[in-house]
């Protein structure tokens, strides 16, 4: 390890300007990344730990920053755009997070490669696809020969980003910044990717500024961390020490965060809410002049579950496992095969219409915040949308006092209920979801990822608040996530799903204690290393 | 956003205070500046609405009766009321107050005012110092007025009843003509874009929204719909149905509202799958409730930012069917017809041109309206 460092950040300070008002994004940030080191920003969304990384490499139109940025001595908010572009890509690469929208569809993986490599390193074409192949093979991409001509979206999120850091080396940066380059990957693929990572940068000594807000994945692959929160570093330090011995209180709030304790004993007593026997999803695949149908995608192949009250059943798998379309085929949003039964009444055969006067007992809470609330509609008329339809004869005043009553119980302030969404933060814009789903007082409630678009400190607050209301209410919960650490803390009952079929079916803490399947215990390894 | 932290998820941030029921949003509050940045589009929109709600009091400025008269201690509106002749002595069922001996009979008992032109745009100006299509009486010198002017006792082009922008080939005022024509134009503009955005987007919507068979169906229904070439079809209805002004709105309206079914029906498509649409159909609202409550917002963006463009069309088209003969009955107030006439009197220059003028500043106008408007509702504009 040299002395000097190869990043030098000193006083970093990025202020955005709208309609007239400047916010001040990064605030006096300062820190030092040395060759063959890897340092993390952490923090929340918002805490200004993009931002800070992205203005190293000037990528950020429209604001203003002042501050040192000094890479191998040179400061990089002094050189003119012509030296940027000879430094970004050749001594500064970049990773982002969604891999399938940073490649270019149109291209083939082995132009989007070794077109770096011809416009940086002035490559002939056959030396460039020799290289490119290289790269393939050391990002570990099987059968690097066959993929260098496929085009991205014939291969797989994890395969994806794989490609993005073949691009990012192709040139042998001397840093290397990530911004989230695992978050939308799923777990198994994730741990492959951040060994990736970590024996390419042992193998070129090149520095790595990883940027994320999952601290697993700090503990994992940095040497060094920084915590920001609000555009400033609240702590710094090795991995080790701040880990061990967190000095600040946001970084002891960040670690507290993580979901934590294990769901109350489930009662066999109680009656079952909801049972699916043996339920399919195939979607046909047609094909020919008269779309015959030649085969199927089955996206949910045979599943046999039942919720009681008061229990939560988790759904766990992998993006594409089909747990999605389980959910949304338990509350027949979508046509399936096989009985389901909700108290007995099989409902699978119901028109729309005659599900309407269930739908008051059967809700579902989306995945995304931001998305499920219209943003044109207040608080208020959101959560009362539902009364409306079930409960037409209510008058007004008594919509607005059960709203109240809805919003309370979620922690949202009822005098806030004339607000419009984008007034609320991500985690108040969930408990506003699940207001709208409890205001109907139902007994069954699909939860699809309903923690998975939020930071870490808030997950834990939207579990506690699921299961206060389970206990208050005795709700049954069907509880869809790739994220063991939140199934944990809430399933009773664990139905583990991989290419629409269950790999794994049993009470959560036998299947936590001794996975039985070596799915299971590869998700449970990426989870919980 | 800043994400507060663990408690401090509970308080709310201090936010704008609630605001009242038609307030903007702060989204539609941050469009109506960008519009207003843009200052061309800005400075159009008052212009326009300048000359068309002039336009729409063109029986106030320009007109061959008088706004308000007095006759025999009586006060009358002749703009409003039609006042029998026989109450001037005279014998004809309307008042002609052009006419000298009415005039000189109410100005002997009386008086009246008349509006800043004495012309409405079927009024015939006979004391013409020229022969029809008359040039603009201040191209004209003292001599070729003498003979208009004899009659009403004077010696010059000051003494008779100006026709500032000359008159056609009937004799008929072109500035009454343009200001009639400019208001016909942009009503039969607007309420044809409005019905025909009514309908394109009730269609665009359900195609959208259902999507399978519907979508199919419709989709094909307006591809055979729109290969019909409109033109013909006109001409040959015109030759059976005398075309009125609604007449011919139906008929055209027939071909217009399929503008908008794309943009509709692609908002509607994109927008049926959204979170907050199956969370609405999670609570089992109605189809109808959905489109309209959650789905419809979505789709306006693209409908307003269309929507001047297609009353563009539509004045465009209604100018070039007069302009063939097929549009407005004749004798109406038409931008067409006046190109039409310009054509056909290529020594009267002052037809041709002032009718190009008008149809030209308007279209401008519009067009600039459209674009700041376009520009405003860009979303990268919008959240930049």
């Amino acid at each position: 390890m040299s002395a000097a460092p190869i990043l030098s950040v000193r006083n970093l300070a990025v202020a955005f300007r709208q309609g007239g008002k400047t916010t001040l994004a990064v605030d006096g940030v300062s820190y030092d990344l040395r060759r063959g080191e890897t340092l993390a920003l952490v923090g929340e969304s918002g805490s200004g730990k993009s931002v800070s990384a992205l203005s190293i490499v000037r990528l950020l139109a429209a604001s203003q920053t002042t501050g040192e940025i000094l890479v191998d001595g040179e400061d990089m908010l002094k050189a003119d755009e012509a030296r940027m572009r000879q430094i970004r890509g050749n001594v500064i690469s970049m990773i982002f997070q969604e891999p399938m929208t940073s490649l270019n569809p149109l291209h083939t993986v082995e132009r989007q490669i070794s077109e770096i490599l011809t416009v940086h390193q002035g490559l002939s074409s056959e030396d460039a696809r020799a290289r490119t192949l290289d790269l393939l093979t050391r990002v570990g991409i099987p059968k690097p020969e066959t993929r260098m001509d496929s085009y991205p979206h014939q291969l797989s999120g994890g395969q994806r980003q794989r490609v993005m850091i073949a691009m990012a080396l192709a040139n042998k940066p001397d840093l290397l910044i990530a911004d989230e380059p695992t978050t939308a990957l799923d777990v198994t693929v994730q741990a492959q990717i951040l060994e990736l990572m970590r024996d390419l940068q042992r193998e070129t000594g090149m520095a790595m500024l990883f940027i994320t807000h999952d601290l697993g994945v700090v503990r994992r692959i940095a040497h060094n961390v920084c915590v920001m929160r609000r555009g400033k570093i609240v702590e710094a330090g090795p991995v080790s020490e701040v880990f061990a011995n967190p000095q600040h209180e946001y970084t002891r709030a960040l670690m507290a965060a993580e979901p934590k304790g294990l769901p109350p004993p489930e009662d066999l007593a109680k009656p079952i809410i909801v049972q699916g026997q043996d339920v399919k999803v195939w979607f046909p695949i047609r094909k020919g002049l008269l779309r015959r149908t030649v085969d199927h995608v089955k996206a949910v192949d045979g599943i046999s579950f039942s919720v009681r009250a008061g229990q939560t059943v988790g759904v766990v798998g992998e993006s594409g496992s089909g747990k999605t379309t389980l959910g949304l085929a338990t509350l027949r949003m979508i046509r399936s095969d096989g009985p389901i039964l909700y108290l007995g009444q099989r409902i699978d055969q119901l028109g729309f219409k005659a599900m309407r006067p269930l739908r008051k007992d059967l809700q579902i809470v989306f995945q995304d915040p931001y998305g499920s609330l219209s943003p044109r509609l207040s608080v208020a008329e959101i959560v009362e949308e539902g009364l409306t339809i079930q409960q037409p004869d209510l008058s007004w005043e008594a919509r607005r006092a059960i709203v109240a009553r809805s919003l309370g119980e979620v922690g949202i302030d009822p005098q806030a209920m004339d607000r419009y969404p984008h007034e609320f933060s991500g985690g108040q814009r969930q408990r506003i979801a699940i207001a709208r789903a409890i205001a109907l007082q139902p007994k069954f409630v699909v939860l699809d990822e309903p923690t998975s678009a939020l930071d870490m400190s808030v997950q834990a607050q939207i579990v506690a608040l699921l299961k206060k209301l389970q206990a208050e209410r005795d709700l049954a919960y069907l509880f869809i996530s790739h994220d063991l650490k939140v199934v944990r803390a809430l399933a009773n009952h664990l139905i583990v799903m991989r290419h629409g079929k269950v790999v794994e079916q049993g009470a959560a803490s036998d299947v936590f204690a001794a996975p039985k399947s070596d799915y299971t215990r590869a998700l449970l390894s990426a989870a919980f290393a | 956003m800043a994400e507060p932290i663990l408690a401090a998820d509970e308080t709310l941030t201090p936010a704008a205070p609630p605001r009242s029921r038609w307030s903007l949003s702060p989204i539609n509050r941050r469009r109506l500046d960008n519009f207003k940045r843009n200052r061309r589009g800005y400075g159009a929109l008052w212009l326009f609405l300048v000359l068309f709600i002039t336009s729409l009091f063109a029986e106030l400025i320009a007109n061959d009766r008088p706004i308000i008269a007095s006759y025999k201690g009586e006060i009358l509106f002749p703009v409003m009321v039609d006042y029998p002749e026989e109450k001037f002595g005279g014998f004809l069922a309307r008042t002609d107050y052009r006419d000298p001996v009415i005039a000189n009979e109410i100005k002997a008992h009386g008086w009246m005012i008349f509006p800043p032109i004495r012309f409405s745009y079927d009024t015939i100006n006979r004391d013409l110092p020229a022969p029809a299509p008359s040039p603009p009486t201040w191209w004209l010198s003292d001599a070729q007025c003498a003979a208009a002017a004899a009659k009403v006792g004077g010696k010059g082009c000051g003494d008779i009843e100006w026709n500032w922008l000359g008159t056609d080939d009937r004799g008929r005022d072109v500035v009454a003509r343009l200001i009639y024509g400019f208001r016909i134009s942009v009503l039969f503009g607007l309420i044809l874009a409005l019905v025909a955005s009514l309908v394109g987007i009730g269609a665009g919507a359900v195609q959208g929204y259902f999507g399978g068979w519907v979508d199919l169906v419709l989709q094909r229904l307006i591809e055979i719909w729109t290969s019909i070439p409109r033109l013909y079809l006109l001409i040959t209805i015109s030759s059976v149905v005398a075309p009125g002004f609604f007449v011919l709105l139906i008929i055209l309206l027939l071909f217009e509202w399929t503008s908008l079914v794309g943009v509709v029906r692609a908002e509607f498509l994109r927008a049926r799958n959204f979170e907050y649409v199956n969370a609405a159909r999670a609570l089992g609202l109605t189809d109808g409730t959905i489109m309209v409550k959650h789905v419809l917002p979505n789709a306006m963006v693209a409908t307003l930012t269309l929507l001047p463009f297609v009353l563009n069309g539509s004045i465009t088209t209604l100018t070039s069917l007069d302009f063939l003969g097929f549009g407005l009955p004749p004798g109406s107030p038409s931008l067409g017809e006046l190109l039409q006439q310009g054509k056909s009197n290529l020594q009267a220059p002052w037809l041709g041109i002032s009718g190009f003028a008008v149809i030209a500043l308007m279209l401008s106008l519009l067009n600039f309206i459209g674009e700041a408007v376009r520009d405003a509702f860009d979303p990268r504009k919008t959240f930049a």
